[in-house]
């Protein structure tokens, strides 16, 4: 079974991050990127899966700027046994992401492809859904737990309410959750076995796939620091300021 | 509180502008060292070393390494961490490949090195230890030893030791009176009492390998009459696992100033009838072998200074951005704010910050240069490098760890009384860095070393020659003078050939006075090697600033570069501005210091 793992290059989370004076973006030059924590925590889930006998063979894909290279060697590394780019100096947003994947499935044929809930810098919680309605398959979002056990996965999930444990036949598309495993540190020989494994590079026209976006950014702000706070005499003055002035009860 | 982030930005700069990482990656054995994978190797060791080591810091300084009944308990999460270590691959690194080795150069692994010692000085001393005692058993073992030992001690599996100093011989080893018998079997009984034994006994591997001086009983008096010998905790029987245990124990272990997660241990050899030891090489060549791999041993301590004064830099950052007193100076009526905005704590986290990128800056260089001098394809600049080398060895391991020391004492002081108080972390760090100007031989014999065998012996060659490297930089920044940062570089460039002029007129005079007046040599010579350090240091700061000046000047934005020259510039105003104060000491500084009589002490 091949286990499709998508990454995305991200702002380290280290990184302090900051809003371009125009208002365009964040500023993203000279800051340290790496991979997106929830991604690696798929490509943690899919290594483990292949180690415990389930998968055969894990592909780690990206999409973006040469520099996600470094992004598919670090999954490498981890584990995976080869990467694929798909190199564009595109803004992509989740959608054209989506697509891109899409297509990628359709090529490589995995019977899972396992992804981040989400990416840190954007949020946006989407290309997972997306790629899964694109190919109609079945999804399990927020795992936090993956069993596959034949044709089928059980899988459970973080709910706003607690634990729901869904079972999906495959292919699906899985997107994970903080707590699903602690993905391991990479071991010295395996990077630079990771250096030696193959990388392919394609090109978005090489799939057909528009990525133009379709979403317009129209400001980017930091939030409002916070203002200074007041002292309250009693209790009964909190609960008036409450009441009369922040309006809140 | 602050937390350790690997400067993974500078060292990246320092391995590809100042030590040549890509010519070293096209010396013949370092071919896989690709500037590619090196940043990867170093993006993974960070995240090892930030989140692995660094967190057991101050709870194993706190907790310290226990004693009883003969064994040693590591600090809690140490034994763990020592595994991840071993199972990441970790000790590995620049191992030679024939044993398992990944075969890196010396200059990627000082990157690493200086990793593990800024996250956890303790813990990184065990696999320090472990690699001289690889190298010295490369060098000179049997194949029999190789074979036996070599191939656990890369992987990490069992660790190694360095057993050199007595109670009666410490910095002067010709003292050394541990006996070897030899016994019919071509095996050695060793009998004798070794103090200060970094890692000595712990609970981290299996089996621990003593390397031992020891004389044998036809031995000649002095240094010519030492060997050296192999004394495993653990027997090993033919098939590789453990047999008995072998007659080393640790009796006790030291209470320290500092690095107390790392035991020091007192080992008694032969009290139970005598320790079975393996020779190393040939009799009476011991200290010959241990001479071979010092060097190694000396550079990875010069590293400490980088690695501790990095931590203490890193955490004074976090407090003088964070501790809120007082007002800006010159400003009426203005609110409170950080100490960072005053002047002097500025003028304290850059002295810091200078110093650390100068010494990291000259010792990377170094480590670059040992790995030229060992595998260039063209003995002529293997030779010169190996000079180069050996020459810098003292300067890379006195003046880095005395500048450590410095650096963490700033630290120190930018916490106020908050850095007296062992809470906030800055004092741990003054207190490991502390041991790093006396062990492996101290700045004094560090100095020693550098003006009478490196030095005299050759009649400053060497030296000279890297006055003339340094002048040939002047070219360069004459030309930066006038350029867009002029006021900066024309700053740099007045005070480093003043401090080139300095640092020549000091040798010349050491090289001239040598043989005639040793006594007023020496007193001049840790003076000499701080000279020396400075402007070595500053040499390296200035191409660092030129190399950024580049960067600039081709687009790049990185604010990285700007404040790189700016860094320089602090350098050349408040350290390579020492050089003419301390060449005057070096010269004149003799007759007041060896002038009284002893009974006047």
């Amino acid at each position: 079974m091949k286990i499709l793992v998508p990454v995305k290059r991200v702002v380290d989370y280290n990184v302090k991050v900051r809003v371009k004076s125009d208002g365009t973006g964040v500023d993203i030059a000279n800051v340290k990127m790496s991979m997106n924590p929830f991604d690696e925590i798929a490509v943690e889930e899919a290594v483990r899966l292949k180690e415990a006998g389930v998968a055969t063979e894990v592909v780690a894909v990206s999409a973006g700027v040469a520099g996600c290279q470094e992004t598919l060697r670090t999954a490498m590394a981890i584990g995976a046994d080869r990467g694929i780019l798909v190199e564009t100096d595109a803004e992509l947003q989740p959608l054209a992401v989506a697509k891109l994947l899409k297509a990628l499935v359709d090529k490589e044929q995995p019977r899972v492809v396992i992804l981040g809930k989400q990416a840190i810098d954007d949020d946006a919680n989407q290309t997972g859904q997306m790629l899964a309605a694109l190919l109609d398959w079945p999804q399990a979002t927020f795992a936090s737990k993956v069993v596959i056990a034949g044709d089928r996965a059980t899988v459970t999930r973080e709910v706003d309410g607690g634990l729901e444990t869904l079972e999906i036949p495959l292919p699906a598309v899985i997107t994970t959750d903080l707590r699903l495993n602690e993905p391991r540190y990479a071991t010295l020989p395996n990077i630079m076995k990771a250096k030696k494994k193959p990388l392919d590079t394609v090109k978005p026209a090489d799939f057909g796939v528009d990525v133009a976006p379709r979403l317009k950014t129209l400001k980017v702000a930091e939030p409002a620091k916070r203002q200074a706070g007041v002292k309250v005499a009693d209790v009964a003055d909190l609960v008036a300021k409450l009441k009369n002035e922040a309006k809140v009860i | 509180m602050s937390e350790y982030i690997a400067p993974v930005r500078d060292m990246q700069f320092v391995l590809k502008e100042l030590a040549g990482l890509e010519q070293v990656s096209k010396l013949p054995g370092c071919e896989e060292a690709t500037p590619d994978l090196v940043d990867a190797i170093l993006e993974e060791a960070a995240k090892f070393a930030e989140g692995v080591l660094s967190p057991l810091n101050i709870p194993g300084d706190q907790e310290g390494a226990k004693w009883h009944d003969k064994q040693v308990t590591m600090p809690k999460g140490f034994k763990e961490a020592y595994a991840q270590f071993v199972e990441n691959g970790w000790s590995a690194l620049a191992c030679e490949p024939e044993f398992g080795g990944q075969g890196l150069p010396k200059v990627v692994n000082a990157c690493v090195t200086e990793m593990w010692k800024s996250a956890n000085h303790a813990f990184s001393l065990c696999p320090l230890l472990t690699t001289g005692a690889i190298e010295a058993l490369v060098l000179a073992g049997s194949d029999e030893l190789k074979a036996t030992y070599l191939e656990k001690m890369v992987s990490g599996v069992w660790t190694g030791t360095m057993n050199l100093t007595e109670p009666n011989a410490g910095s002067d080893l010709a003292a050394v009176r541990t006996k070897a018998e030899p016994q019919a079997d071509g095996t050695y009984k060793i009998f004798g009492q070794k103090i200060f034994i970094t890692y000595g006994e712990h609970d981290m591997a299996d089996n621990l390998v003593h390397l031992v001086l020891a004389r044998t009983p036809t031995a000649p008096e002095g240094v010519k009459g030492i060997s050296l010998f192999v004394v495993p905790k653990f027997m090993v029987n033919a098939d590789g696992s453990l047999g008995a245990r072998n007659d080393a124990w640790c009796v006790s272990i030291e209470h320290k100033l500092g690095i107390h997660a790392s035991p020091t241990a007192v080992m008694a050899y032969g009290d139970h009838g005598g320790a079975v030891g393996y020779l190393v090489g040939q009799e009476n060549r011991g200290l010959e072998y241990m001479f071979i791999m010092m060097n190694a041993a000396r550079f990875g301590v010069g590293l400490e200074g980088v690695a501790d004064g990095e931590r203490a830099y890193q955490r004074a950052v976090t407090y003088a951005k964070d501790r809120i007193q007082g007002t800006d100076v010159g400003v009426r009526g203005g609110g409170k704010v950080a100490i960072i905005n005053h002047p002097d704590v500025r003028r304290m986290l850059m002295s810091m910050r200078s110093q650390v990128e100068a010494t990291r800056a000259l010792a990377y260089v170094v480590g670059a240069a040992h790995d030229a001098a060992v595998h260039h394809p063209d003995p002529e600049a293997r030779k010169q490098n190996q000079a180069f080398v050996d020459l810098m060895i003292p300067v890379v391991k006195g003046w880095s760890t005395e500048v450590g020391v410095d650096v963490a004492t700033t630290g120190v002081q930018v916490h106020g009384g908050m850095g007296f108080i062992e809470e906030t972390g800055a004092a741990q760090h003054l207190r490991d860095v502390r041991i790093s100007t006396i062990y492996e031989g101290t700045t004094g014999i560090q100095a020693n070393d550098l003006i009478g065998r490196k030095m005299a012996r050759e009649g400053g060659a060497t030296i000279k020659a890297v006055i003339g490297m340094m002048r040939r930089l002047d070219a360069d920044l004459a030309e930066q003078s006038g350029g867009k940062n002029g006021e900066h570089f024309a700053a740099i460039r007045q005070r480093f050939a003043a401090g080139v002029n300095e640092l020549e007129k000091a040798a010349e005079w050491i090289v001239a006075n040598y043989a005639k007046d040793v006594r007023a040599t020496s007193v001049g010579a840790v003076p000499f090697l701080w000279l020396f350090g400075i402007v070595a240091g500053g040499w390296q700061m200035a191409r660092a600033a030129l190399v950024a000046q580049a960067k600039i000047d081709g687009g790049d934005s990185d604010p990285f570069f700007p404040a790189k020259i700016v860094t320089a510039r602090f350098f050349a105003d408040h350290q390579l501005t020492r050089a003419q104060g301390l060449a005057t000491t070096v010269i004149e500084g003799a007759s007041g210091a060896l002038a009284l009589d002893e009974s006047m002490f």
